[in-house]
């Protein structure tokens, strides 16, 4: 399941991910808050008997969510191949995920129908083209909530029109380090959009990541809130290389000397808590873009920041494990990552 | 998903809590954890709260005629006062049954009270042939102001061409 963290998209040096998520409900059915389980099950039914036809091109594996650990739940959010909501509400809740994780069907989360699409680098664009074929494909089948007037129906009122969130997961250390984020974060919210922490809504930015997402869903065609997530995103994209510049060209030795130092630390260390290791591949991350760091390929970078969270290590170790332990796993996961 | 606490009001809080290495589950309302003391302040802050402030922001208490005109939802049995409690609808039916009062919330939201966005085929038919009529008459107001008479005409011949064929549709 290598899909986005293969690192291989356009822009993928400051654009880890593009993400559309299409929210869909079916008519006449109350939203999964308000089902009983018999009801719930009918909707997973309805929905895996929706999508039949496009597994002729797209195969899905069924991850049912009451049959899933915790953990294994957990790391699925952490790959971002499911919602937390979706986790959490683990009685009826179920997914269809692709082969290589690029599409994901989740049902009953907090509305009937999740779309997602998940790309690597800067690929809203075609993001959106896959998630709507699927929905075409759905909507031959179901009858979705639909008004003339609100467009697509949903359980919350920030969801109601096109249903649809867009969003890029970009990594910002250069705008960060010089103190420029908080002024792009200013300018962008006055176009509906927003920046957020790695996983989405409440949470913090952790080793520079954030998430930039239309705001908006009802008012604007989805090409439109396409349109200017990726004039924005470019836009920040540029800011970034800008910073990244001035940076250099202004402190390179030290820039290169805290590289280097997290380099050393990350090849080297015994105990590493996930907030250190955050922190240290943004710098490695930072090293590998700029040609300071030679031979480490992106995949790598993302594989080490998704396979040595929390759940996943606990899922690798095959039990449960203390914080502590998990520290001591994951620096000797990431040593033998970077040796070969 | 109900909380296990008072089973009427929908599940938003989840905790885990691990003791003497016993997992348990549980989902409440957000009522039924303030009751637990199970949330400080700062959590218990939602999207929720904050789009039932914003239902809320005409007057801080509730009016009269509002209790008066409260409607159900027949489908799901939601009413527009509980609604305006939690900030989340109970299905798609509820958006017709609460109507044109949901209009101010939605502006507050988006900016916007009306959908331009994609069409479902099933739906879409009518809506689809009005936005195309749309269009072109806009299209064709700006030929006739860049005096392109030639290019008006066509325009207006598939107005004409569009609402013949798209009322056989209907």
């Amino acid at each position: 399941m290598k899909g986005w963290m293969q690192g291989n998209g356009p822009h993928n040096e400051i654009i880890l991910s593009s993400r559309i998520r299409l929210a869909r409900n079916i008519a006449n059915i109350p939203f999964p808050t308000g089902l009983d389980t018999e009801k719930a099950m009918k909707v997973i039914e309805m929905v895996r008997e929706g999508f039949l036809p496009v597994e002729k091109q797209i195969k899905f594996k069924d991850y049912m969510m009451q049959e899933l650990l915790p953990v294994e739940r957990q790391v699925l959010v952490e790959r971002h191949l499911i919602s937390p909501g979706l986790a959490r509400n683990s009685a009826v809740g179920a997914a269809y995920i692709n082969g290589d994780g690029t599409v994901s069907i989740m049902v009953n989360e907090e509305d009937h129908i999740r779309i997602q699409v998940i790309l690597p680098g800067l690929q809203i664009k075609r993001s959106w083209e896959m998630a709507s074929k699927i929905d075409d494909v759905l909507e031959k089948k179901l009858e979705y909530a639909y008004s003339e007037n609100w467009g697509y129906l949903t359980s919350c009122p920030t969801n109601v029109g096109t249903g649809m969130r867009a969003s890029v997961m970009v990594h910002l250390p250069a705008l960060n380090i010089t103190g420029n984020i908080s002024k792009i974060f200013q300018a962008v919210a006055h176009i509906g959009i927003t920046i957020r922490g790695l996983y989405g809504e409440g949470t913090e930015s952790i080793g520079n990541i954030f998430q930039i997402s239309n705001q908006i869903t009802l008012g604007r065609a989805e090409e439109e809130i396409i349109d200017s997530l990726t004039a924005v995103t470019r836009q920040i994209i540029d800011k970034e290389k800008e910073a990244r510049k001035v940076l250099l060209g202004s402190s390179r030795m030290q820039i290169e000397d805290r590289i280097w130092r997290s380099w050393g630390i990350m090849k080297n260390a015994r105990v590493m808590s996930s907030q250190e290791c955050m922190k240290l591949l943004s710098d490695i991350r930072l090293g590998v873009d700029s040609g300071i760091i030679e031979n480490i390929p992106v995949q790598l970078l993302n594989e080490i920041m998704i396979d040595t969270q929390t759940a996943s290590i606990q899922k690798l170790s095959g039990r449960e494990l203390s914080s502590g332990e998990r520290d001591i796993i994951r620096a000797e996961m990431i040593r033998s990552k970077l040796e070969n | 998903m109900l909380c296990d606490e008072c089973a009427k009001r929908p599940a938003t809080v989840h905790i885990t809590k691990v003791e003497n290495g016993k997992k348990t589950d549980m989902h409440l309302c957000e009522q039924c954890a303030m009751q637990k003391n199970l949330l400080s302040i700062s959590t218990s802050f939602s999207v929720n709260d904050l789009l039932a402030g914003l239902l809320n922001a005409g007057g801080a208490t509730v009016k009269k005629s509002d209790m008066v005109n409260d409607v159900k939802c027949g489908v799901c049995g939601l009413t527009y006062s509980k609604f305006k409690e939690t900030g989340r609808f109970g299905c798609g039916s509820c958006y017709s049954v609460f109507g044109e009062r949901l209009n101010p919330l939605f502006k507050k939201v988006h900016g916007n009270t009306s959908h331009t966005g994609k069409i479902p085929n099933r739906a879409g038919g009518r809506i689809k042939v009005l936005r195309e009529i749309e269009k072109l008459k806009q299209q064709l107001e700006d030929a006739v102001r860049n005096e392109e008479y030639e290019k008006a005409a066509a325009i207006r011949d598939r107005i004409k061409e569009i609402n013949r064929t798209g009322k056989e549709e209907m």
